[in-house]
């Protein structure tokens, strides 16, 4: 590791925790992890920097028995161990919180936690957890109701059971892997803070991340993975953001560059009074009510959970409104399913790509039509034109510049980057009057985000109205005109961008209004 | 007269509906764990014919029902292999696993057709609750031992699976298998028990029918039991305790059918079961429990690790 | 678990058809080797069984005549089933909707009287209808309400069997049969006709024909095949690009439950002339189509091939009953034998096999890290 400056530190004279040593582990067609040295201490919180796709989580399932590395070892207090399974793993004192959490949404949280220990009595293996369930959580102050299910807790919640799950194996290294994608950024903080307690206590803390700033907030040292190698180990203060940010994409990024507004000369999408029913029978949206200009990003922010999904279902035909207007030019277009609000020029950037935004066993041509094929050109009477889906075909991949084998082959061999190309090309192709973007960059890597974004803004500057949700507040406050906050189903409040700041937006999402979030956060 | 009348009726519904339950209550098992079978109807009858055969030559009954679970646990076997291990589409490997076993069945099966068994299963009368008045004759009188084993088991394995923790395991691998990976849970073994005894289950309930309840042999002579077991797995919404209850329900439609045959013709009568069920399945989906408490989540889906 | 026999399972981008082919053959030989020692456990030389089988369906012409005959139900079935798997509705109850649709023919046949040029196509239009309303139930629970259509179209073939057998021995039992349950005779101006002296019934075998080409094209060519696809691989983006499930679904359903009442009217028409008995009417063909559409592997033109392979199996079991002395019982082996050795054999188009050890996976991509 020659670019990795050496660390001069106390705590290098004594034996790592947990090391790795040369793990590489290929799948078909990637090198997930090349040669990658780890290594973690008590009572340090070692950061694994990197973007999205750059072997982190790969890296963090193999030191977690979930995967085998193809070649290199793992040692523990400078034992070689083996992990065939997370079992294993779990003995020598490691647990895990998984991106996507590992949780049967079914069960009580007692239930899920119980089946994770070794000394779990055979006949009611809940009962005596209680007691350890409530010592535990007032020690961190990590509370959560132990009979309530899972699918009952909010993200945060769930991640704070997550962690008392690991903690009560007796995790003496805790793996965080993107623990803050689903918090508010307060949440966000009282994480740091049981953080830097669980290290006050000697135990280690494996944070994975993509974001420069908590990296900086939080970790002792970081390392920097990108494409599956190590390619930079630093101390933080040693590090900056700047100097992070290259080693993590590899080049110098310059911020984008902020194309003008389009034209505000009218009311594109307005919502008057809208309640929606979700799948659990509860009012997902509560009276919400804005307005959506030509010409505007309307970001909106919130804690997954709190009605985003619904708003947006309700604006794309995927569900009706129980009660309430919803107006598009100024015409009532409440009651049209899919297909109406497609022709009446609602385009829709759906957050599950994969499943959703393409079918993934069909061609390329065919997924770039998938909304259009029922009208003309590509429509003639009940047949399929193929000559003007091949014609269409051919112009979206040069213009977009998917990177495909041919139009014919299957949309699942492409990249992920490729296949939100393949939505944009589609979505965009008829000049919508509004655009409904959800979470349009998560999981993408650093030029397909930019790309991304570059097209929100062009169909701005058209005069489009974007409708934008994300998680990504950094995201929301770039590209934005207004920020809409969502909790609990009501709409708390619009802020302009100019006024936003992730505090302000971040009392909102934990439900304050915004005049007493705006206040708090100017007084301060 | 009309009581006792009631009573028989009851009495033969219990007899009827156990065999219902021991397939339905297997079933349960292997969809609580996430994998469908619906090699039901074809694991009771090879479970039938074995159990026939081995009863017959050896004059032992019960050495029958031991092999008749042990044939069906051995078909399962095959399903779960596919399902499991090759990752196959669990809903045609079970299919042909009941398409096999009824060509199977009737092919070793032949030469024992119309024979009747020479030492079947014998009823039991249980002492004591037998003397009561009503429920005595209706429920304690005349039955196989399996009834009461197949109720006794129902209580055991409702205990098993909520206060457990193999119950707990069971569940979980059903409902998140990538949960239960990550306690180091291996969802394979849940999994292939669960599968395998779901098999054995069936394997008993058709022995019951060829040992006992008949007792002979007659090719396809679980005539569509097998998928009433599954439909009923799911209207019981997966829980051994209201599988008891919905069992006796079929069991009950069943022997009705038989008793009403002189005055209604009896093919539409036949034909009532099969109508309740699809029935049933309609009033579980419109039901709001059924949306609460639906199928295991994971229910169908074949298990890799890193695949979400 | 496969690692401890040294191997494992690449996934691989898309089989080439020759694999896919070689594969399928390879089902149906472990099927044909495994039914040969079931010949050998009761006491038949595989060998010259096998012989004897060729001989007498394949290389004479009156058996071959009964191979095609028996293939024609397992066509038109499984051509609809290819229809209707394509967009993963699992219809079981092809059974039932052949019942149902000789049922149709044989209401027209005996209790509307119209002249011959115009009672054959009211038998086949009246079967298309009975079958497709025998699939409209299932289709519309599994859309509403999402109740699974396996266990509901199995159901529906019980409920269709008993209607037949009440029929026959009820309100359509013949008034000149005695001590037997069936219908009368039909007349014998509207008996559909065959080739030659066979019994094999070309109208019908022309519709299966045209079926398949017809469903092939509107699988590829049509705005309808289009949906159907994008509902079979894609639900959740079908459902955001706005197709209308449930006008889709029935209209799939209509043709594949349909089709099957189409094999239907032939066999009452074609074959026995009369309403029988429902398992005289099909000898399970409404489940030998699941295999003949699985075989086919999507492919409405591949079912001609696969349809003439399982009619084969029905003819061999003819021949091992009359010349083997072999049970009849043996064609609902191979018959399941068959399906298993095809599910077994799917994990091959998705994944090769490979040596742990050996380097050469690289190349073929399908799963990232995570």
């Amino acid at each position: 590791m020659a670019d990795a400056p050496s660390v001069q530190d106390p705590t290098t004279q004594q034996t790592p925790l947990l090391s790795m040593q040369g793990i590489s582990k290929n799948f078909p067609g990637v090198k997930a992890n090349d040669s990658v040295e780890f290594e973690v201490r008590a009572g340090e919180v070692h950061a694994l920097l990197g973007e999205n796709g750059a072997g982190k989580t790969t890296l963090m399932n193999i030191l977690y028995g979930l995967y085998q590395p193809d070649a290199g070892e793992i040692r523990y207090r400078g034992e070689v161990v083996t992990f065939r399974s997370p079992r294993d793993a779990i003995a020598c004192g490691l647990g895990l919180v998984a991106q996507h959490f590992h949780l049967a949404r079914r069960h009580t949280v007692a239930e899920n936690i119980a089946l994770g220990l070794a000394n779990t009595p055979f006949i009611f293996p809940t009962r005596a957890l209680r007691e350890r369930l409530r010592e535990l959580g007032n020690h961190y102050g990590l509370g959560v109701n132990p009979d309530a299910r899972v699918w009952q807790l909010s993200p945060g919640e769930r991640q704070r059971v997550e962690i008392l799950k690991a903690l009560i194996q007796g995790a003496e290294i805790l793996i965080l892997d993107e623990p803050t994608s689903v918090l508010t950024p307060q949440e966000a903080e009282a994480l740091f803070q049981v953080v830097e307690q669980m290290t006050s206590e000697s135990r280690a803390v494996i944070f994975i991340s993509h974001k420069l700033d908590e990296v900086m907030r939080i970790a002792d040292t970081i390392s920097i993975l990108r494409k599956g190698a190590v390619v930079g180990r630093l101390k933080r203060r040693d590090a900056n953001p700047a100097r992070l940010a290259e080693l993590m994409v590899g080049r110098t990024i310059a911020p984008p560059e902020r194309t003008s507004d389009g034209l505000r000369d009218r009311i594109v999408l307005e919502l008057k009074g809208v309640w929606v029913r979700g799948d659990r029978g509860v009012d997902a949206l509560k009276e919400a009510s804005f307005r959506l200009q030509s010409g505007e990003i309307l970001g909106v922010a919130g804690v997954a959970g709190n009605g985003q999904a619904e708003l947006i279902e309700i604006l794309t035909g995927l569900r009706q409104p129980s009660r309430g207007q919803i107006l598009l030019d100024g015409e009532d277009i409440t009651p049209l399913g899919v297909r109406g609000l497609f022709e009446a020029g609602v385009a829709h950037i759906p957050e599950d790509r994969n499943h959703v935004g393409i079918v993934p066993g069909m061609s390329v041509a065919e997924n770039l039509v998938m909304r259009q094929y029922r009208y003309p050109p590509f429509a003639r009477g009940a047949l399929l034109d193929q000559k003007q889906v091949t014609r269409f075909a051919r112009s979206s991949i040069d213009q977009y510049d998917i990177a495909t084998p041919s139009k014919d082959t299957p949309s699942r061999l492409l990249s992920g980057g490729n296949v939100q190309k393949v939505i944009l090309a589609r979505e965009l192709s008829g000049d919508p009057k509004l655009v409904v973007a959800s979470h349009p960059t998560y999981g993408l890597d650093v030029s397909a985000a930019a790309l991304t974004h570059e097209l929100m803004l062009s169909q701005r500057a058209r005069g489009a109205g974007v409708l934008l949700v994300s998680e990504d507040l950094d995201e929301l406050m770039q590209l934005s005109n207004r920020i809409l906050v969502l909790f609990a189903g009501q709409v708390m409040g619009t802020v302009d961008v100019e006024e936003a700041t992730s505090e302000t937006l971040g009392m909102m999402m934990a439900g304050a209004p915004q005049e007493a979030a705006l206040g708090a956060t100017t007084d301060a | 007269m009309e009581v006792d009348q009631v009573t028989y009726t009851v009495a033969r519904a219990l007899a009827f509906s156990t065999p219902l339950l021991w397939a339905a209550l297997g079933e349960i098992f292997a969809e609580r764990a996430g994998v469908v079978n619906l090699g039901v109807e074809g694991m009771m009858i090879l479970g039938a014919v074995a159990g026939f055969i081995v009863a017959q030559t050896a004059g032992a009954p019960y050495l029958g029902l031991v092999l008749a679970a042990t044939v069906g646990a051995a078909a399962a076997l095959a399903h779960a292999f596919i399902s499991i291990t090759l990752r196959g589409n669990q809903y045609i490997s079970g299919l042909a696993l009941t398409i096999f076993g009824l060509g199977f069945s009737g092919l070793i099966g032949r030469s024992w057709v119309g024979k009747p068994l020479g030492t079947p299963m014998e009823f039991i009368t249980v002492p004591g609750l037998s003397e009561i008045p009503l429920l005595g004759p209706a429920l304690f009188t005349d039955q196989y031992l399996l009834t009461y084993v197949g109720l006794v088991t129902a209580a055991l394995l409702w205990f098993i699976l909520y206060y457990t923790r193999p119950g707990l395991a069971l569940r979980t691998v059903g409902e998140s298998p990538a949960a239960a990976d990550a306690t180091g849970t291996s969802v394979t073994l849940v999994r292939y028990l669960a599968v395998v005894f779901g098999g054995l289950m069936a394997g008993v309930a058709g022995g019951y029918l060829s040992i006992a309840y008949r007792p002979s042999w007659g090719e396809g002579m679980t005539n569509g039991m097998g998928w009433i077991a599954l439909a009923i797995a799911i209207f019981s919404l997966w829980d051994p305790l209201r599988a008891v209850a919905a069992s006796f329900f079929f069991g009950a439609f069943f022997f009705l059918s038989f008793l009403l045959q002189k005055v209604f013709p009896p093919e539409l009568l036949t034909l009532l079961p099969y109508t309740f069920t699809i029935v049933a399945l309609t009033v579980v989906a419109l039901g709001k429990e059924g949306r609460a408490f639906g199928a295991p989540e994971a229910l169908g889906l074949p298990y890799r690790r890193g695949e979400r | 678990m496969l690692e401890r026999f040294g191997i494992r399972l690449v996934p691989r981008l898309a089989a080439p058809a020759y694999v896919v082919f070689l594969i399928s053959l390879g089902a149906i030989i472990a099927a044909i080797i495994v039914t040969g020692f079931i010949f050998w456990a009761y006491g038949v030389n595989p060998f010259s069984a096998y012989a004897i089988i060729a001989e007498r369906t394949l290389f004479n012409g009156r058996g071959f005549s009964e191979v095609v005959r028996k293939s024609v139900p397992l066509l038109l079935a499984g051509v609809g089933l290819v229809l209707a798997f394509r967009a993963q509705f699992w219809n079981i109850g092809a059974e039932g909707q052949i019942l149902a649709g000789a049922v149709g023919a044989s209401g027209v046949a005996l209790f509307v009287p119209l002249p011959p040029p115009l009672a054959i196509p009211a038998m086949f239009l009246a079967g298309f209808i009975a079958g497709a309303l025998w699939g409209f139930l299932p289709a519309i629970l599994k859309i509403r309400l999402g109740v699974n259509e396996i266990i509901t179209t199995l159901m529906m073939n019980y409920i269709a069997l008993y209607i037949v057998r009440w029929l026959i021995n009820g309100p359509w039992k013949g008034e000149s049969v005695v001590g037997f349950s069936y219908s009368d005779l039909f007349d014998r101006a509207i008996w559909l006709p065959t080739i030659g002296t066979t019994r094999l019934h070309w109208p019908t075998l022309l519709l299966g024909l045209l079926l398949a080409a017809f469903i092939a094209f509107l699988i590829n060519r049509m705005r309808l095949g289009f949906e159907v696809r994008m509902i079979g691989e894609g639900p959740a983006a079908a459902r955001y690009a706005g197709v209308n499930f449930l006008t889709t679904t029935l209209i799939l359903v209509s043709l594949a439950a349909g089709a099957a009442g189409l094999a239907g009217v032939g066999e009452v028409a074609g074959i026995h002339h009369r309403l029988v008995e429902p398992n005289s009417i099909s000898l399970g063909f409404g489940y030998t189509a699941i295999i003949v559409a699985l075989l086919a592997r999507g492919s409405p033109l591949a079912a001609i091939l696969t349809a003439l392979f399982m009619g084969w199996v029905f003819a061999s079991g003819d021949v091992m009953k009359v010349a083997l002395r072999l049970p009849f019982q043996i064609t609902g082996v191979i018959n399941g034998l068959v399906l298993l050795f095809i599910i077994c054999s799917e994990p091959l188009l998705r994944y090769r096999i490979e040596r742990i050890g050996s380097r050469a996976s690289a190349v073929e991509s399908e799963t990232g890290p995570a």
